[in-house]
């Protein structure tokens, strides 16, 4: 596989969440705005990346009985540096995702590349898989953050559209909204797939 | 009184899954059965209470007696991963009647976020019941009981759903999301009970 194709496959046909359905988590938990949604993806995606890159340093390194421990180990490490780095340069963005940014450790995604890909690929390949990946993972948390800021706040990265006292769709940023919208959006997400 | 007022809050008003989006994955995975579902449920409670009550010591002993705290996310889930293959091994020998009831959830539980993001919560700044190891439990084990109720009503829905026609493109997960939202908004009307 080209390099290129390593790339674009995570964006929009192997989407994680779209198509693949994997981190379902942090995506309806932290999607109540576009913004949220997009922190925590480009979080997501940095540790997607680095994992990826020392993960597939160390392959020959790994014994094979223990590899999956050894994942843990070096995700967990850099989720720790994101989650220091944003408590210090991000204060509030790190407060609304709160439980979040230490729960990329158990994301499936990122575990499941480093088995998937990393641990049989070489470096350069693995990185553009992991940003790959994780920028699918951003691109499709921030559509379903904005679809639920639009409805259920009436604004779109925090710019209000709507009068102040509009009425908007509440339900949208509580939890029933979460799951709402993502079932519709994978809905036509199938939808167009068959269309094609 | 405040173990009851623990459990409802847990159970009913903030459910981990449909309030707080934990564990979501297994949520869609294992209830396609209502069977699946019941062993699901069993096994998060009992690796849930028991992970809680180790990472909840490790921490008070351990990390903060050493000012390790920034360890907290390493530390949880290696303990919380080497848990679940002990508990694996020893229902293997002492329980093989449990073990294979529960044997295949096992594993899964590792990547379940419910349980590291418990572990986690209990021992955060502010949290309100993590002043001693008693509460800390407990409130474990209503978010795990949480768990079970949410997953078992689910399950019981969806073995329904898959007999009716969903439109086109909702068929499978999309309807099972929409389905567990609607239940989420029921589970709402619990708000302001406790």
């Amino acid at each position: 596989m080209s390099n290129w194709k390593t790339f674009t496959k995570g964006l929009i046909k192997e989407n994680p969440i779209l198509v693949l359905l994997l981190g379902c988590c942090p995506t309806l938990a932290t999607t109540t705005s576009a913004i949220n949604g997009m922190s925590m993806g480009l979080a997501t995606t940095f540790v997607l990346i680095m994992s990826n890159l020392v993960i597939s340093l160390l392959k020959n390194f790994i014994p094979d009985k223990v590899r999956i421990p050894c994942f843990i180990v070096v995700i967990a490490s850099f989720v720790t540096v994101v989650q220091l780095v944003m408590q210090a340069y991000v204060p509030d963005i790190y407060e609304t995702l709160g439980l979040f940014i230490p729960l990329i450790v158990v994301n499936c995604i990122v575990l499941g590349r480093a088995e998937a890909f990393a641990s049989k690929n070489p470096v350069w390949p693995s990185i553009l898989d992991g940003a790959g990946m994780g920028l699918g993972f951003t691109f499709a948390l921030t559509i379903l953050g904005s679809i639920r800021e639009v409805l259920g706040s009436g604004s779109v990265f925090n710019w209000r559209f709507l009068p102040e006292d509009a009425q908007t769709i509440l339900i949208f940023v509580l939890a029933p909204g979460a799951f709402i919208a993502l079932g519709y959006l994978i809905a036509i997400v199938n939808r167009l797939k068959k269309t094609k | 009184m405040k173990i009851i007022i623990i459990l409802i809050s847990t159970i009913f008003v903030n459910n981990v899954i449909l309030a707080q989006f934990l564990g979501i994955c297994p949520f869609l995975g294992t209830s396609k059965k209502t069977s699946t579902a019941v062993g699901m449920g069993a096994a998060v409670i009992f690796v849930l209470v028991l992970a809680t009550l180790v990472t909840y010591l490790l921490n008070k002993y351990v990390l903060v007696a050493h000012g390790l705290e920034f360890l907290q996310t390493i530390a949880f889930i290696l303990v919380i991963a080497a848990l679940v293959q002990m508990v694996e091994i020893i229902l293997k020998k002492i329980s093989p009647s449990l073990y294979t009831a529960l044997g295949v959830f096992l594993p899964l539980i590792t990547t379940n976020c419910c349980v590291l993001g418990v572990s986690l919560k209990v021992v955060g700044e502010g949290f309100i019941y993590g002043n001693n190891v008693g509460e800390a439990v407990i409130y474990a084990a209503g978010i795990a009981i949480g768990f079970a109720v949410a997953l078992i009503i689910f399950s019981g829905i969806r073995e329904h759903i898959d007999l009716m026609e969903a439109p086109e493109g909702t068929k499978g997960t999309p309807i099972a999301l929409i389905t567990a939202g609607i239940l989420a908004m029921a589970f709402m009307g619990f708000g302001g009970l406790v």
